[in-house]
Parts: C-alpha cells; structure tokens; sequence
C-alpha cells in the first residue's frame, strides 16, 4: 500500500509592529466597500509543502527549518506551521 | 586593482556597473556569473541592480543561497569590499552581511526617477572622495527600498555611524517629503560596522557621467579605487 505524502502548511505573517504597507491599503479599500468594522488587516503568505511519500518522521522540524531559513525572514516575520 | 560584478539570472545593472568602472574609471573588471564560487584576485566585489531569480518570495531571498554568495560572504569576511546597489544592498540584508530588511515602499509603488542623497559619513572606502553635507542627485528604481530596523538598534546603526547616505532635498535637509520610500531615518545607504560591507538603493552607475543626466554617482566607485589605492584594509 502506498503512503500519503504528508503536507504542511507555512504560515508567514509580519511581526507586530512592522509597518505593512499592503495591510493598511486593504484596509483602506475595505472601509470603502462598507466593512468600516474591520479596523486593521496584516498580510502575509501562506506555503503548502507536499513532502515525497516516504518521508514519515521530522516533517514538522524540517518545514521549520525551511520557514527559517527560506520562507520568512526573521527581521520582520514571524511563521506558523500545521501538518495537514 | 580589479573590481567583480556579480551577474545572478535577473540582475539587469550588471553591464551599467561594468562600464562605469572599465569606460569611466579605466580599471579591470570582470563578470562573475552566480554559479562560480572563485572571487580570488578581486580588489571589490559590486552586486548589482535587477530582480534576481525574479525576486520571488522576497526580494534577495533566493540569491543569497546561490553558490557565488558563499565565496562573498567569506571574502567580506576576510575584509574584502563589497558594495550591494538596489537588489545587491536587498541581498546584502537577506544574507545578514548588513542589518535590517526592506519593506514594500509606503507607497505600494515601483519608484523610477531621480533622488537627492546626503552624505553623512565620508570616511568609508566607499565614501571617501566626498564630503560630509554633500547633496549628490542619483536616480532609484525599486519597488521594495523601504528600510526598516529596530528601533534601539537603529540607535546602534546611528552611533557606530553607519548611515552613510540618507534621503534628503536638492539643498540636503532630510524631511519626510524628500524620503521616497518610507526608510526609516530617511536611510538610503549603510555599512557595516567594519566599514567594508556597503548597500545603497539608488543607482550610483546609472549617474557616473554628464550625459545620463548626473555624474554624481561617480565620487562613489572613485572613492572605492582611491581607497584600494591607500593600501589601507577595512
């Protein structure tokens, strides 16, 4: 029987208090539209990680390492990883 | 003396700093491509401008892996001069060779047109032709050049005077309405504490002779070659 690749999703946000210049646009846009309720929005990204089949063990370790190494830079981001 | 340009897939200035420093400065100067890791013999190492590997997932972020960049962290340091212009100052900061990151600039757009700077360190390899106060004009063209750093370590940045360039208006005073992108303290160019790592977002080799509107750039790479000169190392 063949194993299920395992995926993990990266979540990559600003950290608090870094300017987010695309956030207060949106936000901006959105009082626009009517949604005056929304009062601040932070962008960010999110990475989906498709591992290869047979890799079971340390999923959540590497997707770390690759968030800090790659994915997000440490300076202004922060990140979140959830095996799925 | 002999200077390197860095040519990663996507850097577009790396002509423009070639011929500024074999036309204007009449020095040796060779390509380096991103897969060669052999920067033996090179007296300054320039990352250019242009948008490497696309500049996908953040500006820089995927050129400070590739193989050259492992040969120029060591060679900075060892204390060789590097000066990162426009992508090569965003991947100068990816790689942790300079402190801080950039930003989307405030004002969400790409930014092409000419910019005022203030000089306010000239006793780097990288400034030392000019002077303290001097109002050099030399183009920007980014999207991402809005410089951000901690607060307490900006104080850091500011006491080791490592702010070598700053924002300003055609008669030097740095106000927010002279700052194109957001930077803050109005940063347009720093090095290292060692004084031999230097990033700038403006376009010094797209302003180093009259005929493309400014020369102003020039002060910068002479001051590369009359420090090189001096024999002194950073």
């Amino acid at each position: 029987m063949s194993q299920k690749s395992k995926k993990v999703v990266c979540h990559i946000s600003l950290k608090d208090g870094v300017l987010d210049p695309q956030g207060v646009t949106i936000r901006n846009a959105l009082a626009q539209l009517g949604f005056d309720d929304v009062v601040e929005v932070r962008s960010g990204k999110v990475f989906e990680l498709t591992f290869k089949p047979e890799v079971t063990n340390d999923v959540r370790a590497k997707s770390e390492e690759i968030c800090r190494r790659v994915l997000a830079n440490p300076v202004i981001e922060t990140f979140g990883v959830e095996e799925s | 003396m002999k200077f390197g340009v860095v040519t990663f897939p996507g850097s577009n200035c790396d002509y423009d700093s070639y011929m500024v420093i074999k036309d204007q400065l009449k020095k040796d100067v060779e390509f380096i491509w991103h897969k060669d890791s052999d920067v033996s013999g090179l007296d300054c190492i320039i990352l250019p401008g242009g948008f490497s590997y696309g500049d996908y997932l953040r500006t820089g972020a995927i050129a400070r892996y590739s193989p050259v960049m492992g040969s120029v962290i060591e060679y900075a340091n060892n204390g060789g001069l590097v000066i990162g212009i426009c992508n090569g100052f965003q991947i100068l900061l990816e790689c942790g060779l300079l402190p801080g990151a950039m930003l989307r600039n405030r004002s969400l757009q790409f930014i092409c047109k000419h910019v005022y700077l203030r000089c306010d360190n000239n006793e780097t390899p990288f400034s030392n032709r000019l002077n303290v106060g001097d109002v050099l004009k030399i183009p920007i063209a980014h999207t991402d050049g809005n410089y951000y750093w901690y607060q307490a370590d900006l104080e850091e940045l500011e006491c080791n005077r490592q702010i070598v360039f700053r924002y300003c208006t055609a008669t030097g005073e740095v106000t927010d309405k002279a700052n194109p992108n957001g930077s803050v303290n109005n940063i347009a160019g720093i090095c290292n504490k060692t004084r031999n790592v230097f990033g700038m977002m403006p376009h010094p080799e797209r302003a180093s002779e009259a005929l493309l509107g400014s020369a102003d750039g020039l002060g910068i790479f002479q001051s590369i070659v009359a420090y090189a000169a001096s024999g002194v190392t950073a």
